[in-house]
């Protein structure tokens, strides 16, 4: 459900809000005997900034798989910008070029370049000329903060800076939405910050993104609204203010006083 | 020394067949290998049972057998006249593409998941992900294997000369008509094969320093 113009407001909600992009709507998917993802509804809207967040095992990450199709479903529809998610083939391919993944473990391409990591999507997938791919990528690079960086292997980067290189990889795609599964959780406490930077600057540039994350300050800074999913459940879903001040279910209560505590 | 340098000629003959016999073979093996290898981790079902049902079959009849198939049954088969040694070639290179394919699987299966996930999120097909992506990798992590695979064929170029290809296994045959002691020819012919190795040895050197993949 989308927060209704009356709701109390805290955030730009009604400013950012444009048409539906991702629309989820009555998705299921079982591993084996676990019912992972319990018909889910959500809809994220262009430009918008949601912040999902909810224990551990509660299916965050898999419903972002699931919205890049690097999860099937079992029954249930996602559509990205109108279109339906097609089979597996160019189809799909072609439309996974437009959603953006960041991963929790970075996954940099370890045998190429930083610059040849941001590069080859445009290159392969768009039909860049090497020369254009490589004047944005360079572009994006001096973005997030490590063009100085372009010649390395991604072994020879800080996890932050290569979290940051993963970041210009995804937009150098021009995607229409990211996904950021837990983008800060492997890193140091030193190197969040950088990250949850970069990740503020594009939630302010307008981008589309759908943020698995615990960051508190992230959420309240840049997220438009907060999807607290418990058990394979959507329990609650509201502006950031009212999710941490004020929550609703017993579970989102346990689950904040807990992460709250350290 | 003598049954060397008096018979030269037929050792110089002989290697160099079995060079090219080895290089040919190779790269068949090598273009092959990585095709049926890229199919048995293919998503697509038909893919993978032609994959498998190649390297089943072909891997597990031996060489001799193969060569004999090509060697005496390719001739009566309407087909344009080919040499005994492309015939040679051509059992050779399927032979060993079935050990390439396994060991590039190997190789694909150590490659971490993220990297092909990361390959799929930003667009790329299978056959893209593959080419850029996993096999680069996978050959990386591969390479002292697939030398002993390379090893391997460079000694089963030998099995060729039963089937009247001149090549280094064949010095022998003709040495003995020229009354030369077969153990001492043998020698240098095993000789010669040890230093051929120790090149292959080498090369595997100088590639694992150059392309190792940090993680
Ligand atoms: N490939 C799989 N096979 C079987 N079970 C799985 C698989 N992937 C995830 N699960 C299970 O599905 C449930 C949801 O997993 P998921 O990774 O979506 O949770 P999450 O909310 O992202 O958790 P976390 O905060 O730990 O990342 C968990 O119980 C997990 O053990
Ligand atoms: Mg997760």
């Amino acid at each position: 459900m989308e927060p209704s113009d009356s709701s109390p407001a805290t955030s730009n909600i009604t400013v950012r809000r444009g048409e539906p992009l991702v629309v989820v709507k009555n998705i299921n998917k079982h591993y084996g005997e676990l019912h992972v993802l319990k018909n889910i509804n959500a809809v994220v809207n262009r430009g918008e900034v949601v912040v999902v967040i909810g224990p551990s095992g509660s299916g965050k990450s898999t419903l972002c798989r699931a919205i890049n199709r690097l999860e099937t479903i079992d029954d249930g529809v996602i559509t990205i910008d109108g279109v339906k998610l097609p089979e597996e083939g160019k189809a799909l391919a072609h439309l996974r070029a437009d959603v953006g993944m960041v991963f929790q473990a970075f996954n940099l391409f370890a045998h190429k370049s930083v610059l040849d990591n941001v590069t080859l999507g445009p290159i392969k997938v768009r039909g860049l000329s090497r020369a254009d791919a490589e004047k944005k990528a360079m572009a994006l690079l001096e973005r997030v903060g490590v063009s100085n960086q372009a010649k390395k292997m991604p072994a020879q980067l800080s996890g932050g800076q290569q979290q940051r290189v993963a970041i210009a990889r995804a937009l150098a795609m021009d995607p229409k939405v990211i996904l950021l599964d837990e983008p800060t959780s492997a890193l140091d406490p030193e190197m969040i910050n950088e990250v949850l930077e970069v990740m503020v600057d594009l939630a302010n540039e307008g981008m589309t993104m759908i943020v698995v994350t615990h960051e508190m300050g992230f959420a309240r800074k840049a997220a438009d609204r907060v999807i607290f999913m418990a058990e394979g459940e959507i329990v609650e879903e509201t502006s950031p203010e009212e999710f941490f001040t004020n929550p609703q279910s017993a579970r989102a209560q346990d689950f904040l006083s807990k992460i709250l505590d350290h | 020394m003598d049954t060397l340098l008096n018979n030269l000629d037929v050792f110089v003959d002989g290697f160099t067949l079995t060079l090219q016999v080895f290089l040919w073979s190779a790269l068949f093996a090598l273009f092959l290998g990585t095709i049926v290898g890229a199919m048995r981790v293919s998503p697509v079902g038909p893919m993978r049972w032609v994959g498998t049902g190649y390297v089943n079959l072909v891997r597990n009849t031996p060489l001799t057998l193969l060569m004999f198939f090509f060697a005496f049954g390719y001739p009566k088969l309407d087909l344009p006249n080919v040499s005994y040694t492309t015939l040679a070639i051509f059992a050779l290179g399927l032979y060993t593409a079935t050990y390439v394919a396994e060991t590039l699987r190997a190789g694909i299966n150590t490659v971490p998941l993220g990297q092909a996930e990361a390959a799929r999120a930003i667009g790329l097909t299978f056959g893209q992900s593959m080419s850029h992506i996993l096999m680069p990798q996978a050959f990386r992590a591969v390479i002292p294997p697939m030398m002993s695979v390379f090893i391997a064929l460079l000694k089963n170029t030998t099995v060729a000369a039963g089937f009247s290809v001149a090549e280094a296994g064949y010095i022998r045959a003709s040495l003995s008509e020229r009354g030369e002691p077969a153990i001492v020819v043998l020698l240098w012919v095993a000789l010669f094969f040890i230093l051929l190795v120790a090149v292959l040895s080498f090369v595997q050197r100088m590639l694992e320093n150059r392309l190792k993949v940090l993680r």
